[in-house]
């Protein structure tokens, strides 16, 4: 196999130089430079754990391969907080209790900011198609729904008071 | 949707609110480190070789290859670990001797079932680990196996476990059972059918081993018992007090991570290289790596008169226990302690039976035996109550336990049992009814149960734990209990904040450490909050003593004058005479007055039951509630919606009700996947499932909003009258839905899960009897 390849990446608003095989996936990459945030769960696209945004967009870092991202924007969960400030979305999750074992929350999270990116006042059925591909085990989704219209809500306020 | 109601005016200011708990926002930053987040210098990166076959002879393995890999830091097999066992007893505080019936670490010649672990590396990284698994040469001869429980004990049978492949066996004996049929004007008799499922718990296996500078073997991993020390360490052949279990936040168990899982490979590993290593498991080896929930067949053969009493019950339960035996004749026993449901019976048969099979083994799934027992129960009184012409619930209502009753084992029921206001709740919320819509038809179920909370009390469950209050009056407490993502350890917090008098934030919680915090006993069974609820309790109760003491001597008053609160001691009559809660703390340091305290808090001691008659005692106290669904069943694609799910349970005490209801969203998710779409298939015992996309969980797509209803009677054993949640909120939710599936189109599906497939068939069938 090929030696490294060297990827320029902005991983949550910081440029980094990314050597990597070309085999290596994003979930990868970024778990080896510390991002442990982004989890695990299947590598294999079924269960969104691992979601990451890609230049503002929800996809599973375990499907992407890092070599293919030169010059993208990587968002991950940590890179949502707004200083010492929770981002809405997280500050909705902890409110409403959205989170239990949290292991598919950074995930969660990722995929519903996505969604917002578009759809800043989302039904309930965009939210359900927006979190389709994020599995999650504890909750039964219902405190998630709560917290992803409530976020939507606190983020519209932000937009029109700016 | 929650809804809380109070039956009793107590003044709580920390309990009962639904606090942010304490593990929340480092989970939504993602700062939060789970046990595969854990990473060292040196460290080696671990791959377990599995067995392609359900049954074989091992008749060679060559490693030699995979050794000579460069990058490759050891291979072990069978032949490096001599009489090597791993224990398959029940996890945590018992420390009974080794049983004949456990595992082998790696298969010294005898494959059982299909993922059984053949050969372990360690390499430099985890490429070269799954390079040098595949280098592993190895011959296996196909045996007769054997798969189906019923044909497992037929004589002749191959031998799973000696000598007859029965490993669990209960029975109850009460009243007079052929008095009991003989008053009946109505027999109902079913047999139900329940499917392996799987844990799906979204953080695979994973943990990280290094031997220090005293020869203890650290073990940092994704566990719902750091008890495991003592297996582990009889199973590598050291002193218990030379491993160690550091555990982490846990992404999920449901009691999947109740048995060892990675343990014991980080330590053979661990300890012949010398070097930290680290092994997580894949989905694929998650979905081999653990124990499933046990298929069951009931046979259930109820006895009504006609206003609706039960005369009589016999249930026959034949139980699925795959290749070794785990938790197998405990699940049953729960499974028997349930069979009835939550009524009163006087008249009680119960033959329970474990057998081995060639299967993956079966272990503790949440609602552990009463999940499946509550499938065969519920299905029966809503049959009965068709055959006899009354309404479920009045018909339930009419054979409901009463406090005071006796159960199935001939034991009272001490606690409050709100069958009967949780089922009216649960019923009432799912308020108007939807309209069919053509070929889709709506119905609707409930299910009541009863389900244990505590550990079975001949195991003389106990929970340590210790708080401490600091210098500036800050609270520190540390308890062993893992936490596996329903709030134990923030409801830990909770508790000392009250007796405290301070806010959750005030408090600092170490968990789940074997080294450094008590030994809290295992996350299983519905016993943490019970258990290290009362351990924190009494231990924050002792320094509140002590603190009270200390503040009426200031306040020239008795103790009973004072109360803490808002982070000030104050006089109850006279709240403006106060101090600030530092204050209090530092002048008892200043005089030497104990700030801390460690206790032991011990369930109720019994013997075991007898075994011809199943008398006894069994558990400590039983949780009681209903679960109440709507379903659409498309007629002619056979295709279940859940419409509407409700949860109401007596939980005896919220402590956070945020966390409660979590846990019965969330139950009612699972059970929704039990009835209409999970399934672990297996042919010949080989998984055909290994996937999420084949293995299918709920999604977003397929839940409704679901409701949960709080009842709290104040009466359950835990802190502050607590009984339980975690187990309970799951295991009426299947039979809800098999009976509303039932309603909707007027046929019942017999077997879990209520697939498409099924219904058509169902009503196909019906059609062509008509």
């Amino acid at each position: 196999m090929r030696e490294t390849e060297t990827t320029t990446l902005e991983i949550n608003g910081r440029t980094r130089e990314i050597a990597a095989p070309p085999n290596q996936t994003l979930l990868e990459t970024l778990r080896e430079h510390g991002y442990f945030e982004v989890k695990s769960g299947c590598e294999k696209g079924d269960c969104g754990a691992c979601a990451v945004l890609v230049d503002g967009e929800a996809v599973d870092s375990c499907l992407t391969l890092t070599g293919t991202l030169e010059g993208r924007a990587i968002t991950t969960v940590a890179g949502l907080k707004r200083g010492e400030e929770l981002h809405p979305l997280q500050a909705a999750f902890v409110k409403f209790g959205s989170i239990q074992c949290g292991y598919c929350t950074p995930g969660l999270i990722m995929a519903a900011q996505s969604l917002l990116n578009e759809t800043p006042e989302p039904s309930d059925e965009d939210i359900r198609l927006a979190l389709s591909g994020n599995l999650c085990r504890c909750t039964g989704y219902t405190k998630v729904f709560d917290a992803v219209q409530e976020a939507a809500r606190v983020l519209r306020e932000e937009e029109s008071a700016s | 949707m929650t809804e809380t109601e109070s039956w009793a005016n107590v003044n709580l200011r920390q309990v009962g609110r639904p606090l942010a708990r304490s593990d929340a926002p480092g989970k939504a930053a993602g700062r939060t480190r789970y046990a595969g987040d854990y990473t060292m210098p040196n460290m080696l990166h671990a791959k377990v070789l599995r067995s392609p076959e359900a049954s074989a002879r091992l008749r060679r393995i060559d490693v030699s290859k995979a050794r000579a890999l460069p990058g490759v830091a050891c291979v072990l097999t069978a032949a490096d670990l001599p009489d090597r066992k791993a224990s398959t007893d029940i996890p945590g505080q018992t420390g009974k001797k080794k049983l004949a019936t456990d595992q082998q670490v790696l298969v010294k010649e005898r494959v059982r079932y299909h993922g059984e672990p053949l050969a372990l590396v360690a390499a430099e990284t985890q490429t070269i680990a799954e390079r040098a698994a595949e280098l592993i040469d190895f011959e296996l001869e196909p045996l007769p196996g054997v798969y189906d429980p019923f044909e497992a004990m037929k004589p002749g049978a191959p031998i799973v476990t000696a000598p007859d492949n029965v490993v669990g066996q209960h029975k109850v004996r009460k009243g007079d059972i052929a008095k009991g049929f003989a008053e009946a004007d109505e027999i109902i008799e079913n047999t139900f059918r329940t499917q392996f499922i799987e844990h799906a718990f979204l953080e695979p296996e994973v943990g990280l081993a290094w031997v220090d500078e005293n020869d203890v073997i650290n073990i940092r991993v994704a566990t719902q018992v750091i008890e495991h020390f003592r297996p582990i360490a009889e199973a590598v052949g050291v002193p218990h007090n030379k491993v160690r279990i550091l555990g982490a936040l846990v992404g999920g168990g449901f009691g999947g991570k109740e048995d060892v899982t990675v343990e014991i490979y980080l330590a053979l590993l661990a300890q012949a290289t010398g070097r930290p290593v680290r092994l997580a498991y894949t989905r694929e080896d998650s979905m081999f790596g653990h124990g499933k929930r046990h298929p069951f067949v009931i046979t259930h053969r109820t006895g009504f008169t006609n206003d609706g009493r039960i005369t009589a019950v016999k249930v026959t339960i034949t139980a699925d226990s795959g290749a070794y035996v785990f938790l197998s004749p405990y699940v049953l026993l729960y499974a028997t302690v349930a069979a009835p449901g939550p009524y009163r019976v006087d008249n009680v048969h119960v033959d329970a039976v474990a057998a081995a099979t060639n299967n993956m083994f079966t272990s503790a799934f949440r609602g552990f035996g009463a999940a499946q027992a509550c499938v065969a129960h519920e299905a029966q009184m809503d049959e009965a109550a068709k055959a006899l012409g009354i309404d479920r619930m009045e018909l339930r209502r009419r054979n409901f336990l009463r406090t005071g009753d006796k159960l199935v084992t001939g034991h009272p029921i001490e606690s409050a049992v709100w069958s009967d206001e949780c089922m009216i709740k649960a019923w009432e919320a799912l308020g108007e009814r939807t309209p069919d819509a053509g070929p889709v038809k709506v119905g609707r179920g409930v299910a009541t149960y009863q389900q244990s909370y505590g550990r079975i009390t001949w195991l003389h469950d106990t929970s340590e734990a210790w708080v401490g209050v600091e210098v500036d009056g800050s609270v520190v407490v540390r308890s062993g209990v893992t936490d596996i993502g329903a709030g134990q350890v923030s409801a830990l917090g909770q508790i000392a904040a009250e007796l405290l008098g301070v806010g959750l934030d005030d408090v600092t919680i170490y968990n789940s450490d074997s080294a450094v915090t008590p030994l809290a006993g295992t996350t299983t069974a519905t016993r943490g909050l019970y258990m290290t609820g009362n351990a924190v309790r009494l231990a924050a109760e002792a320094i509140r003593g002590r603190f009270l003491a200390r503040a009426a001597r200031e306040f020239g008053v008795e103790p009973g004058e004072v109360d803490l609160a808002e982070s000030k001691a104050f006089l109850v009559d006279r709240p403006d005479t106060s101090m600030a809660f530092k204050d209090l703390v530092a002048l008892c340091a200043s005089e030497g007055v104990h700030r801390s305290e460690l206790v032991m808090f011990r369930a109720p001691f019994t013997g075991q039951i007898d075994p011809e008659t199943g008398q006894g005692r069994v558990h400590p106290d039983y949780a009681y509630g209903a679960h109440a669904v709507e379903v659409a069943v498309d007629t002619e694609t056979g295709e279940v919606t859940v419409l509407k799910s409700v949860g109401a349970h007596d939980v005896g005490q919220a402590i956070n009700p945020d966390a409660v209801a979590g846990q019965i969203e969330g139950g009612a998710a699972m059970g929704q996947g039990y009835a209409l779409s999970e399934e672990l298939c297996y042919e010949e015992g080989r998984l055909t499932t290994p996937s999420f996309s084949e293995y299918l969980i709920p999604t977003a797509m397929d839940v409704p909003r679901y409701q949960s209803i709080i009842l709290e009677s104040r009466s359950g054993l835990g802190p502050f009258g607590a009984k339980g949640i975690g187990e309970p909120a799951l295991t009426p939710v299947a039979p809800a839905i098999a009976n509303a599936v039932a309603d909707a189109i007027g046929v019942r599906v017999f077997d879990l899960p209520i697939t498409p497939e099924k219904i058509v068939m169902a009503l196909r069938r019906a059609e062509a009897a008509e």
